[in-house]
């Protein structure tokens, strides 16, 4: 039986940015870009993909949404292709999006592509989660999200190995989005709003390449049980966001929040999900450390995803008392670009800066330099 | 090739036999050898053979062994032959990191000369001499080489040279009574990966220093965050394995000493540092050789290898025994070192790549040495020129505009990126015309689709600007026809193989009997 591609272009994703907006996201905004004269970019940058799904997979069950949601760039191509949904108005809203990543999911598609930003990103996150794999064609104004190829002609061999390959690997990956909260506030910073599937194929996802033989299935249970052999006795640990930090719950059988922090002490669990005033409470005079693993891809340990971690949560702590793990893989990645903070105080920034001894495996260690 | 003055690319073709596995060729029956009977004389004097063998090391049934005569046999193996692409047969440049020099051949006569091969480890001292003598001096000329004092040709390799080193150290620190203390090692990123692993085994925790973004190499300041009185050492390989040359190592030296640890270099591969830099300048208090790659003693599946031990005089009382040594009249096997870390191998190692490596020393001479290194740079940078400027998709990442050592880590990001076309598709390709394997890299993979060649002194420029036309014709076809680079090899004795069945550890044989019980061959 042929298998099911899920496809979904957001047309209006990257308008924005040729005109010099910082994305589309908001029909205010949509309405500013179309009168400074922005033009669909998706469709055509979704049809490359296409054009090569076309030339290298022979059976294959495309679903699509209406119009230049999927089934237009289709019909050009001469892609067999059925339509699951409706649209309304020619201009589509995230609502659509996310309405057809519901279609998908009904019909059980094996992987959903998709041609968009962080935001279509972060909208089909919402209704899939981690249930479907994804890839995305990099057609937004932001990319910071690790679920995109690094450009269409990969996603379109990314889709070729998924559907060739019935080993491929699937890895959880990083869903960002600009904070709306600290943006209001007039900066602006990415914030992870959650994981989906990703198959991972060395070079051709953007911001995660890594390589090398090993499994960071392996690596991340190395890490968790050294994290959890050295807890101190009487010591709070607060654990951040990501999926190498929950492993350290995972691994202690404890509840576990993926995007937020939780906090363990003599490896017993004292509150999930905590936020900045919970922690101060908590910690108050006592020994506390923080654990975290860089996120995004993009090497942030702090001000990307656990915002929680405030600057006065950091400089109570002190930087001596900051334990940073990561797989091997998520380190390569990086290609000797520093680790990176970003809380929004120059000082706790500062503070933070300098050489850490990155747990990369059981009592396996990285000296990394942050900036 | 080169023909009439004109690189021309060859029209290669392997041959394909299509050869079966020799157990798959066995009839019950045939054999190759008869085996003559004991004389008499003989079985009258020590009795019969299978009364002399214990009972109980003795076999119940004949060995499950391939039936096959001599020409049959003979056969199958030159057809195997002609399926390989041995060191003597292509430009053996892409295999980096170990110096796959021309080893002479008249090196071959000497090891195989029946003076040396008939030769017994059991053997009286006295009727040794020879060897003996070879190996004594060989190691004082690796002394002189090196600056280090003392040196044994003990370790079968560079890992067992390393955890040799590891085992001095942890002696030494033990000695001084900070044995229990001093239990971190440091080593780097693009040193070899047994710099970590051997002191690991050894029992010491490893803390790996990351390359700094420019320079590739790591800095000061990143060693300074972790030297402590619990480091033991410093294990590093340098130039690394990006060939780029540490220019802070005996700043980075001088902060370990200062602390109390001690130096340890891996100079695995010598080419580039003969006559030009030592051991004992770098601030080395120990290193190792590998015979089998910079001093030409061919390796892998050519011949076993030898990692030479050299050490400061002040840890010369704890090498590995036996060390050759000299009365003033003849050279013996000195056992009795009481702070030797003990034995690491048996008899006196693999004393024919000794031999070999003195051959080729003495037959060079101190001129001849910093020759081959001052030759080695220049074949690498001139093949680097050629490769950054002429073919597309290649980068060498870290240090950028910075001539390189003996070998360079080369990246084809950009032609994976561009193409689809990635390092293993281009090394399949490669064997279209005519070249083995090359190397990608040692782990952790920091240099994403890597490939690391090094064209040493015994390549001529030929021989380099034909390895150089190749990669920018494989290049050239990602661009315009990736498919037929991502589904080679065409021309060689075998197809392309998917790789996940065969790197799947369930589906994995490796030996006939696994074979045959996974098959339910009787």
């Amino acid at each position: 039986m042929a298998k099911k591609l899920g496809l979904i272009v957001n047309p209006i994703a990257g308008m924005g940015g040729r005109v010099g907006l910082k994305g589309t996201d908001g029909e205010e905004t949509l309405k500013k870009a179309l009168m400074l004269g922005a033009k669909k970019e998706a469709p055509d940058k979704a049809k490359k993909a296409l054009k090569y799904i076309r030339e290298n997979i022979d059976e294959i069950e495309i679903l699509t949404y209406p119009s230049d949601m999927g089934q237009n760039e289709c019909i050009e191509l001469g892609l067999n292709h059925k339509v699951i949904g409706e649209i309304h108005y020619e201009m589509t809203t995230y609502k659509d999006t996310e309405e057809a990543a519901k279609r998908m999911m009904e019909n059980d598609v094996d992987l959903i592509l998709f041609a968009g930003g962080d935001g279509t990103a972060r909208n089909i996150c919402s209704i899939i989660g981690d249930k479907i794999p994804v890839i995305g064609i990099p057609a937004g104004v932001k990319i910071h999200s690790a679920v995109f190829a690094t450009n269409p002609l990969n996603a379109g061999r990314i889709v070729e190995e998924f559907f060739k390959n019935p080993n491929m690997e699937l890895r959880e990956s990083e869903v960002m989005d600009i904070d709306e909260d600290e943006f209001r506030k007039g900066r602006v910073a990415a914030k992870l709003y959650g994981y989906m599937k990703v198959p991972y194929q060395r070079a051709y996802v953007q911001s995660l390449k890594s390589g090398g033989i090993y499994s960071d299935e392996i690596s991340l249970e190395g890490i968790a049980d050294y994290v959890i052999e050295n807890m101190e006795k009487d010591c709070f640990y607060l654990i951040g966001a990501g999926t190498t930090t929950r492993k350290i719950l995972e691994r202690l059988k404890l509840p576990y929040t993926l995007l937020g922090i939780d906090i363990v002490k003599d490896k017993k669990l004292v509150l999930n999900d905590a936020n900045e005033k919970d922690i101060l409470r908590i910690v108050d005079s006592n020994k506390f450390k923080i654990i975290v693993s860089p996120i995004g891809g993009q090497g942030y340990i702090f001000g990307r995803g656990n915002q929680q971690l405030s600057p006065a949560v950091i400089k109570a702590c002190g930087k001596d008392n900051v334990i940073v793990i990561s797989t091997p893989g998520k380190i390569a990645s990086l290609k000797s670009k520093p680790l990176l903070v970003d809380t929004g105080d120059d000082e706790a920034d500062e503070m933070l800066k300098g050489y850490y001894r990155v747990i990369v495996g059981y009592d396996e260690i990285y000296v990394y330099k942050c900036s | 090739m080169v023909k009439m003055g004109k690189i021309k690319l060859r029209n290669f073709h392997q041959a394909r036999w299509d050869e079966p596995i020799i157990f798959e060729l066995s009839t019950p029956g045939q054999r190759g050898i008869l085996i003559p009977e004991v004389d008499d004389e003989i079985v009258n004097k020590v009795g019969k053979a299978e009364e002399i063998i214990p009972e109980n090391i003795k076999r119940k049934e004949l060995p499950k062994l391939p039936e096959l005569s001599q020409p049959q046999v003979l056969r199958h193996f030159l057809r195997l032959s002609q399926e390989t692409l041995g060191q003597d047969i292509n430009i053996d440049i892409g295999l980096g990191t170990c110096t796959m020099k021309y080893s002479p051949k008249i090196h071959e006569q000497f090891v195989r000369n029946p003076k040396f091969s008939e030769l017994h480890p059991l053997q009286d001292e006295e009727t040794t001499q020879g060897i003996l003598e070879i190996m004594y001096k060989t190691a004082e000329l690796l002394k002189e080489i090196s600056g280090m004092d003392a040196f044994v040709f003990q370790a079968g390799g560079g890992a067992q040279a390393v955890f040799s080193n590891a085992s001095i150290l942890k002696a030494y620190h033990t000695d001084r009574g900070e044995g229990d203390k001093r239990t971190e090692i440091i080593t780097t990123a693009f040193s070899h990966p047994v710099n970590a692993a051997a002191p690991h085994t050894k029992g010491f925790k490893v803390i790996t220093l990351m390359p700094d973004e420019e320079t590739g190499y790591p800095s000061i300041e990143a060693l300074k965050s972790v030297v402590s009185d619990r480091t033991a050492g410093l294990f590093i390989t340098n130039p690394e394995d990006t060939g780029i040359f540490n220019v802070h190592i005996k700043e980075m030296v001088d902060i370990v000493h200062e602390a109390g640890g001690l130096c340890i270099g891996d100079i695995a591969d010598a080419n580039g540092l003969f006559g030009i830099v030592r051991a004992k300048e770098m601030g080395y208090d120990m290193c190792h050789y590998n015979l089998h790659k910079a001093f030409s003693s061919p390796h892998g599946s050519m011949g076993p290898c030898c990692g030479a031990q050299g050490v400061k005089k002040f840890l010369e009382k704890y090498l590995p025994v036996p060390v050759v040594a000299f009365d003033g009249e003849k050279y013996y096997l000195d056992y009795d070192r009481p702070h030797s870390i003990g034995k690491v191998r048996m008899f006196y190692g693999v004393v024919a790549a000794v031999l070999r490596a003195y051959s080729w020393i003495v037959s060079l001479g101190a001129d001849g040495l910093k020759e081959v290194s001052e030759l080695s740079i220049l074949n690498n940078n001139y093949l680097m020129k050629r490769l950054l400027t002429e073919v597309r998709g290649i980068s060498a990442p870290y240090s950028k505009e910075r001539f390189r050592m003996e070998q360079v880590r080369y990246s084809w990001e950009k032609l994976k990126e561009e193409t689809g076309v990635g390092t293993e598709d281009v090394e399949r390709r490669c064997m279209d015309y005519g070249l083995q394997e090359f190397y990608q890299s040692h782990p952790p993979y920091l240099v994403p689709e890597p490939f690391t060649p090094e064209p040493n002194e015994t390549f001529s420029k030929d021989e380099i600007d034909e390895y150089a036309e190749i990669m920018k014709k494989v290049s050239q076809e990602a661009y315009e026809n990736p498919e037929l680079v991502e589904t080679a090899p065409h021309n060689g004795p075998i197809s392309l193989i998917p790789q996940p069945p065969i790197t799947d550890p369930e589906d994995l044989i490796v030996t006939w009997r696994v074979y045959k019980k996974k098959k339910g061959i009787d």
